[in-house]
Formats: structure tokens, C-alpha cells, sequence
């Protein structure tokens, strides 16, 4: 849910539209829980649930084997996943073009925290060229202070190398319709 | 300022923009966000108001109302069962004729137990003598917050702002909320006439028999009727001083002259108005967005009926055993219009179902195709979910 | 209100706690006003009621001319609870009989500022008025009241809370035992084997089966500063507990033992006498809890036996047949005094001016000696 905000707070940063919601629901540590993100250069005026995504974050490696995941996905849309796996592996076993980093250990060494929301948010706008680094540096400095947001600066600058640049920018023109 | 704020974050704070002196609640799904944030202002400074932490709504809305009388600004916030539980006080708030304000973030009512958002819970109190005002969206939701202290405070007449809840309150959108000194020039300090005060010993809440109830009765129904003026100089004074309409008693989206209308309360009618941006159809089509519900705005809807053919009026709860409630009161005010539209009520997204994206198409041919106008359906049911002698 | 018997002599003037000192002074006053050195034999016919108005007190917050019963024993408590705490308080009221008989629209005989709004929530509407107090800086006390169904019972949680939170509130309860407002129905206060509209005694039942709730130890529990029990009968040790809980901030709690004629069935004119009997009989112990822990009781010079109590109220009445089990139930309440008497170790040692014969200032025809 944290992401899902931060997504969308990033994007707002940058003169979009934005909204972001949680899969309305009793959120609990370790439940698989699913946040929407909508981004956009007009204003946003449905309260619909997200059925056709044009990408997944997906925070859970586990979650790629649950049933029903990956539906919706538009042709050719990009999954991102925290894993220690590779991403032509992943992409093997799901069929679809997976990007992959270890995002959650990343953290962990970083930050202490095994959270991997913040890293895969950075390398998301690396993929995408959908939001600047500034962006998201004012979406976190709005949510976090002093020592935590500089460890989690820090974990900007480095996710965003774990994944290529802008490869997904193609994407984004050809699904933002 | 404009900001990315979640819905209950900025209802927070346009709260602690019209300055409270107690603001009480209790915990509940999907209201506790808004609660937790005006807790955050006060311990962080930032609002200095009472924040009364109850055991129960009941006692809650009981709070309120006792701060309310003793001239100080109150507010309180809660959510389906708990507006429940809070019913026997929000009659007496009203009788009372105490002026405060309230949010009710919109949820479903149990059994089953549910979470997610309907508006079974507003409508249960709809005739509790509360003016009920619904948001489309959370830019509503802050602008009508503070209108309905102005309001309250103006027809000594309580408000609930209804605002569905996490499709508005657990949103992060674009939000723009006033500035204080905004605010305060369009709210002045609060003021009771009627006060708890040991200067002047007045008793509140006493006993009146028959020979009076009738009239006390018949004061309460004008005072809320009459509160439609206010609820409209509170917007045009708003907009005024902001630069921007709450929604009026109702708003009109598409040509005014359209003979097929959709009638809708609270977030629906977002959903409603891209809708039918993106799937436009060969009839015009306008959009009815009631936001005053009680008082029920009966000239205004008068007027936009006007010529109107083929009426749908979409509501969020049901009324087991009779069907619309809205639909019910749409329908019996249109038989005073000299053309009687052909109705057709539909209850959609109860218990949070998904109103998605194709509502309006669907909604179109629907009336299209229907011989009949439907009297009353839940236009999402999936009957296959049903054993076949329950569908 | 016809109790008459407790405003004889009585004044609110003095607040010295010493006994003999006070009374002395009340004696040379009423030297001064009959010119004789004499103590009055019988105040009644001694004074006219122009010079006992005089020695009423200054202030009263409930004003004589409501609709209460004769005798009505809750209403003599609201009128000491009133007039020691006034006039700089707002008082809130559950529904009820209180509520009732000082209420009907447009008439009030309050003059202090006062808020009915429902059954359940007297203390949580009490909560809300003292918040709004603090938000302006006003010093005004808040005083809740409540009979016993209101606060035993349907706003036991309301109260609960409020104290919990520590709202700057005095809270009164009128325990009259039942649900007398709506016709005498029993209540988590109704004592044990008492008859009531929905315990009646038959055949099969002598009067209600459970026992009155330790509400008193309940409320202690939540270690507000001053809890206490007080009696009509004893309106200087009464006005005494409300001043106290006055000066407390935070919260405290009353709870005064009102007979109700109608619902106890006694003659109107007895309602002092039956109230001093259920105190000396053990059966409705005055004591006073700080934090929690007992801090005073009121003691029992000759404790009576319960049965000199519970003959002089219809409620009781099955108790005196000659069914075996009324004997049985006779002798369980006397154990229940007796238990209440150790536990609280009311037993006097000697004559005490403030035990429950010495404290006992009003009686009918003057002052004890």
C-alpha cells in the first residue's frame, strides 16, 4: 500500500494525475495484499478496480506462482518482481517479459528493513522514464525523515541501476492509451 | 494548496481547518484513517482541540453532542454499524436541534459482515432530521466538510458528510485543500445560542407531551426543508471565497435538454462521468449528482426532471422487501412532473462490488432493451452465484 | 417534595467537619433568634417558615415545585447534591424519573444549567460538556446523574469510560433500586429477594434471585481519586461527600440510597426512616474509596437487624409469610449485612459523633441530643 502511494504521490510531483488505492480490504502483515495505481495527464475521474493493468509490481516472489496474479496483465505489459532469481528465468517459467532484481535484500543491507517497496519503485521509473529520480526523492521526503530517508535515497540511487534504463519506455507510450 | 493526499488524510485536515474545539470517535473500517490523522494534528501541534478517544460510537455522537451544547465546535466520524449504534443519539442530536457535524464513511451493514463500501448505513438514519450530504469525490468531501459546519451552525441543524467509504477515503488523489485564513473568512467562530452555561441556566433536552410534540415536530421537518437555502449560500459563499462549488443541492453533467437522465449519489457518479466521456451513445444523456439527500431537494430535482423520459436512478443500498429507497422518493416526487419519466431503479456495488468502468453502456442498453422499465433490480447480481430457488 | 423532616433545623452554612463545634453554633443561632437559652424541643413548631427559609441554604440549584412523588427520596438527594454543589456547575441527567418530574416542558425547576439527552449516555454527555469546558478555559464542575438502571445497567459503559478517561466529572447515581420511572421493574441494583414488577413473588420465586451489584467496588476499580456511597438519611455527611468530590479533578462518584415510596411501598412519611434503616442495618454501607483503597466508612453504633429494615417496605413483604424459604431468605440477607459489616469493619467501637446514630442530625420533631 506504501508503494501504491508513493507511486502515485511521485507522480503528482511531476505534474500528473494520479490515484492510488488498496485492494479495499483488512490489510495484515505477510497476507498477500494488491494496491492500484493510476497515472495520468488528465484528471482521473473513475473509482473502478485496475482489471487491466499495463504493469505488475509484484513484491512477493511467491506471489508469481499464485493463481490468477499475472491475469489482466495487457499484451505486452511488464512485470517487475523482487526476486533473487533471474529475470530470463522468471520470464521462461511465466511467458511474459519479467524483470527481476533482489530488491528486498537490497533494502536489508541498506536500510536494515527486508522491505522491498522503495527499490522496485526506483527501478520502476528506470524501466519506465515515466517519473524523474527528483520525483520520487520529494514522494519519500514527504513520508519519511532524518536517517531513514537517507538510507532509503541511498537505495533509490543503487535500485535504479539494477535494471536497464528506460526499457520499458515503449512500452509505457504504447499502453498509456 | 493542491496536494497528493489520501481521502481521509485531507478530510483530517479540512477538519482541523474549520477548527474544532472536541472532535470524539471511535474506531471502525473505513473510517479510522480520518480519526487517526486528527489525532496526528493534535499531537503534533497543529490542531488544538479536545480529542476525545471513546469506548463506544454511542458515546461518541453522546460527546459531541455534549460538547456541541456547551458552545464549543464538535465533530465526530464513523461507519456502518457504528452509525448504527450511534442511531438513538443522532435523533436526539437533531431534535435537539444541536448543531455539529459528522462523516459517515460509507460501509456496507451486516450480516453478512461486509467492510466494504455501500451506503446501507446513511440510508438507515436518513430520516434521523440529520442534513445528509454525499461526495462524488474526495474534492467534495473536503469542500462539503467545511460547508457543513457553516451549515449546522446556520439552521442549528446537524450534517453528515457521506463519503464512500475506501473508494473516497483510502484514495491518494490530487487534493486541494483552503488555506486557514480562507477558512476563516468563510466560517466564523462557532457560536450556540443556546449554550450550557452556569451564567445563564438553561435545561436542554426536557420532556414535552402531546400537546406540544406535534409542533416541535413540525419545526424540525421546516428547519431541514428550509436548510436547502443554506446549503446553497454556503456554496456560493464557498466558491466566492475558494473558488469553487461543493456540488450545490445537485449538480447537471451533459446537456441539460438530454430526455434520459442517470441519478446517482456519492463516488458512483466518477465513475459515471468517464463512463460515459468514453463510451458515448446515440441518446443524449445527462447525469443527475445529488449530493443534498436530505433536505430532499425537491424544486431542484423538479427542474432538472423537466422533460425527462427515461429516468435511472442508481443507489448503493436496498430496502429488503419494498427495493429502492431513493428510487422510492425519486419516484413519488416525479408524479407531481407533468411528463411521469419511465424509472428505472437499480442498486449497484453493494457490499463494495466493482462498479466498473462500462456502467454507463450497460446501463443504456439495459433501458433499451427493457419492455418494462425495471421497478427495482440489483443491477449486478450474479444469479448462477444463487441456488436456483433464490435468484 | 414533602420530606420535610430533614429541613427542620438543618443549614448548609457551616462547613466545619468538628460535630459538637457545629452544632453548638447552630444552637446559639437559634438562641439568638428565640431569645432563650433553651435548645428547641420540637423546630417544627418553634420557627416560622420565613425563619427557617432563612437558615436554608443560599443557593439551590433544584427548585421546590416539580412533580415528584411524596416522599420521593431521589428528589431530596438531587436537591442536597444541588444545593452543595451549585452555582457553578452544568449537570447532565439520564432518562428517567428525575428527569422526568423536574422537566415537563416548558417548565424546569432547574437553575442550574442542565442537559437530558438519553438513558445510556449521562456520563459520556457529561464527558462532552467537561471537554468543552477545557477547550475554553472555563472552571465550571460537570455533574452527571443518573437513577440506578442508568447507571448500573444501560449506561454502565458510558460511565465506565468516562471514568477511565479521567473527565474532570462528578458523577451522582440515584439508586432507588429499580426501574421506577417506567413502573418499578427490577435493575442490577435491586437488592436481593426484593419484589419488583418483573420479580415478583410467587409460588415459584421469592422476589428477585440475584444479588444487588458491588457497583460501588466496580467503580473503585477503576482508581478514580474519590468514590462514595451517602443516604438521604445523612444529608450533612451527604453534602460533606459532594463538596469533597467538588474540590477532586478528576473523576468521582456518588452513590446515594434514595427510597422510592411508590417502589418500595412504604408510607411517604417513613422515606428517612426506611433510608437510616438500610444503613444502620449493615444492608447499605456509607463509605468513602481514594484510588481504590477504603478511605472511611461511616460507623455503626448498634448495627439492627435487617428485619427492622425490610418490614416497613411492601417490597419485602413475602419475606414475613410463613413459607418456609422467606425465613431462609430473611436469615441470606442478614448474612449479607453481616458479611458487608466485617468486610468494611463498621462495627463501632464506642459512640462516635459521626457514627450513624451521632451523624444522624435530622430526625423527625429536631435534633439529637
Amino acid at each position: 500500500m506504501v508503494a501504491a502511494y508513493l507511486l502515485a504521490s511521485a507522480a503528482f510531483e511531476v505534474g500528473r494525475y494520479c490515484q492510488a488505492f488498496p485492494n479495499f480490504g483488512a490489510e495484515r502483515r505477510g497476507a498477500p495484499v494488491m494496491a492500484f495505481v493510476r497515472i495520468d495527464a488528465k484528471p482521473i475521474l473513475r473509482r473502478s478496480q485496475v482489471r487491466t493493468p499495463a504493469f505488475l509490481i509484484i513484491q512477493d516472489p511467491g506471489l508469481l506462482n499464485v493463481a490468477g496474479v499475472l491475469d489482466g496483465l495487457r499484451e505486452g505489459g511488464g512485470i517487475l518482481v523482487n526476486s533473487p532469481r533471474s529475470s530470463e528465468e522468471l520470464s521462461g517459467e511465466t511467458g511474459k517479459a519479467v524483470v527481476s532484481f533482489a530488491a528486498a535484500q537490497m533494502a536489508l543491507q541498506m536500510t536494515g528493513k527486508p522491505l522491498a517497496n522503495v527499490a522496485l519503485l526506483s527501478a520502476f521509473a528506470s524501466l519506465t522514464g515515466l517519473l524523474p529520480r527528483e520525483a520520487l526523492i520529494k514522494a519519500l521526503s514527504a513520508r519519511f525523515k532524518g536517517d531513514v530517508l537517507e538510507k532509503n535515497l541511498k537505495l533509490v540511487d543503487m535500485a535504479a541501476d539494477q535494471v536497464p534504463t528506460e526499457s520499458w519506455k515503449d512500452i509505457t507510450h504504447a499502453l498509456s492509451a | 494548496m493542491l496536494s497528493a493526499l489520501e481521502g481521509s488524510q485531507a478530510l483530517a485536515q479540512a477538519v482541523g481547518l474549520c477548527r474544532p474545539g472536541v472532535v470524539a470517535a471511535y474506531p471502525i473500517t473505513p473510517q479510522t484513517h480520518i480519526v487517526e490523522n486528527i489525532s496526528k494534528l493534535v499531537a503534533d501541534g497543529r490542531l488544538r482541540c479536545e480529542l476525545v478517544s471513546v469506548e463506544s460510537e454511542f458515546s461518541a455522537a453522546s460527546v459531541a453532542l455534549g460538547a456541541a451544547a456547551s458552545g464549543v465546535r464538535a465533530y465526530t466520524a464513523s461507519s456502518s454499524q457504528g452509525i448504527l449504534l450511534m442511531a438513538e443519539v443522532l435523533y436526539n442530536i437533531s431534535g435537539m436541534r444541536i448543531p455539529m457535524v459528522m462523516t459517515c464513511a460509507n460501509r456496507a451493514v451486516g450480516a453478512p459482515l461486509n467492510i466494504w463500501n455501500d451506503q446501507q448505513d446513511s440510508m438507515a438514519v436518513r430520516d434521523s432530521g440529520w442534513i445528509q450530504l454525499y461526495c462524488a469525490d474526495n474534492q467534495e468531501a473536503v469542500d462539503t466538510t467545511i460547508q457543513a459546519f457553516r451549515i449546522a451552525e446556520r439552521t442549528e441543524v446537524p450534517v453528515m458528510v457521506c463519503v464512500d467509504g475506501f473508494v473516497l477515503t483510502h484514495t491518494l488523489e490530487p487534493i486541494d485543500l483552503p488555506t486557514q485564513e480562507q477558512v476563516d473568512r468563510f466560517l466564523p467562530p462557532y457560536h450556540f445560542s443556546r449554550a450550557l452555561d452556569s451564567r445563564n441556566p438553561l435545561s436542554l433536552g426536557t420532556c414535552v407531551d402531546p400537546s406540544f410534540f406535534t409542533e416541535a415536530r413540525h419545526s424540525q421537518h421546516q428547519a431541514v426543508l428550509r436548510a436547502t437555502t443554506e446549503i446553497m449560500a454556503a456554496d456560493r459563499d464557498y466558491a466566492g471565497i475558494i473558488g469553487r462549488s461543493g456540488g450545490g443541492l445537485l449538480s447537471v453533467v451533459g446537456p441539460a435538454e438530454a430526455d434520459v437522465a442517470i441519478l446517482a449519489l456519492g463516488s458512483v457518479c466518477s465513475t459515471v462521468q468517464e463512463s460515459m466521456q468514453l463510451f458515448p451513445q446515440d441518446r443524449p444523456v445527462k447525469l443527475i449528482k445529488l449530493r443534498a439527500y436530505r433536505p430532499f431537494p425537491m424544486a431542484a430535482l423538479r427542474e432538472v426532471l423537466q422533460g425527462v423520459r427515461d429516468l435511472v436512478v442508481l443507489e448503493r443500498a436496498i430496502a429488503p422487501g419494498s427495493g429502492g429507497i431513493v428510487g422510492m422518493e425519486v419516484r413519488s416526487l416525479a408524479t407531481t412532473l407533468t411528463q411521469l419519466p419511465r424509472i428505472h431503479n437499480y442498486a449497484v456495488g453493494l457490499g463494495g462490488r466493482d462498479v466498473p468502468i462500462e456502467i454507463y453502456p450497460r446501463l443504456v442498453e439495459a433501458i433499451t432493451r427493457a419492455d418494462e422499465p425495471a421497478w427495482f433490480e440489483i443491477f449486478d447480481l450474479e444469479p448462477e452465484k444463487l441456488p436456483v430457488e433464490d435468484r | 417534595m414533602t420530606t420535610t423532616d430533614d429541613t427542620a433545623v438543618e443549614t448548609s452554612v457551616d462547613t466545619t467537619t468538628d460535630i459538637a463545634a457545629r452544632k453548638a453554633a447552630l444552637r446559639n443561632r437559634l438562641k439568638d433568634k428565640r431569645g432563650s437559652n433553651e435548645a428547641p424541643a420540637r423546630a417544627g413548631t418553634a420557627f416560622s417558615i420565613a425563619e427557617l427559609r432563612e437558615h436554608q441554604p443560599a443557593f439551590r440549584g433544584l427548585e421546590a415545585g416539580h412533580r415528584a412523588c411524596q416522599g420521593c427520596g431521589e428528589a431530596l438527594g438531587a436537591r442536597l447534591v444541588a444545593e452543595s454543589a451549585g452555582p457553578d456547575v452544568i449537570l447532565t441527567n439520564a432518562t428517567g424519573c428525575l428527569e422526568i418530574f423536574t422537566s415537563p416542558w416548558p417548565q424546569s425547576a432547574w437553575r442550574v444549567p442542565w442537559i437530558h439527552s438519553l438513558f445510556e449516555n449521562s456520563a459520556a454527555i457529561a464527558a462532552g460538556v467537561e471537554a468543552a469546558m477545557k477547550h475554553l478555559g472555563k472552571s465550571t464542575k460537570v455533574i452527571a446523574q443518573g437513577g440506578d438502571g442508568g447507571t448500573f445497567d444501560i449506561g454502565f459503559q458510558a460511565l465506565s469510560g468516562m471514568l477511565e478517561r479521567m473527565h474532570n466529572v462528578l458523577y451522582v447515581c440515584y439508586d432507588n433500586e429499580a426501574y421506577m420511572n417506567t413502573g418499578v421493574q427490577r435493575s442490577g441494583s435491586t437488592p436481593h429477594a426484593a419484589a419488583t414488577t418483573t420479580s415478583p413473588a410467587g409460588l415459584e420465586r421469592m422476589g428477585k434471585r440475584h444479588l444487588k451489584k458491588d457497583l460501588l467496588s466496580i467503580i473503585a476499580a477503576h482508581h478514580i481519586p474519590y468514590a462514595a456511597s451517602a443516604s438521604v438519611a445523612y444529608p450533612v455527611d451527604l453534602r460533606r461527600k459532594v463538596r469533597r468530590a467538588m474540590e477532586v479533578e478528576g473523576p468521582t462518584f456518588l452513590q446515594v440510597h434514595c427510597p422510592c415510596p411508590l417502589g418500595w411501598g412504604h408510607e411517604s412519611s417513613v422515606t428517612v426512616e426506611v433510608a437510616r434503616l438500610a444503613v444502620q442495618t449493615g444492608l447499605f454501607p456509607l463509605v468513602e474509596f481514594e484510588r481504590g483503597e477504603v478511605a472511611g466508612v461511616m460507623p455503626l453504633r448498634n448495627p439492627k437487624p435487617v428485619t427492622d429494615y425490610l418490614k416497613l417496605q411492601n417490597r419485602f413483604r413475602h419475606l414475613f409469610s410463613n413459607d418456609p424459604r422467606a425465613r431462609e431468605e430473611r436469615e441470606h440477607l442478614q448474612a449479607l449485612a453481616d458479611h458487608t459489616i466485617e468486610k468494611f469493619n463498621l462495627r463501632g467501637e464506642e459512640a462516635d459523633p459521626l457514627d450513624s446514630e451521632g451523624a444522624d442530625t435530622v430526625r423527625r420533631g429536631g435534633l439529637v441530643a
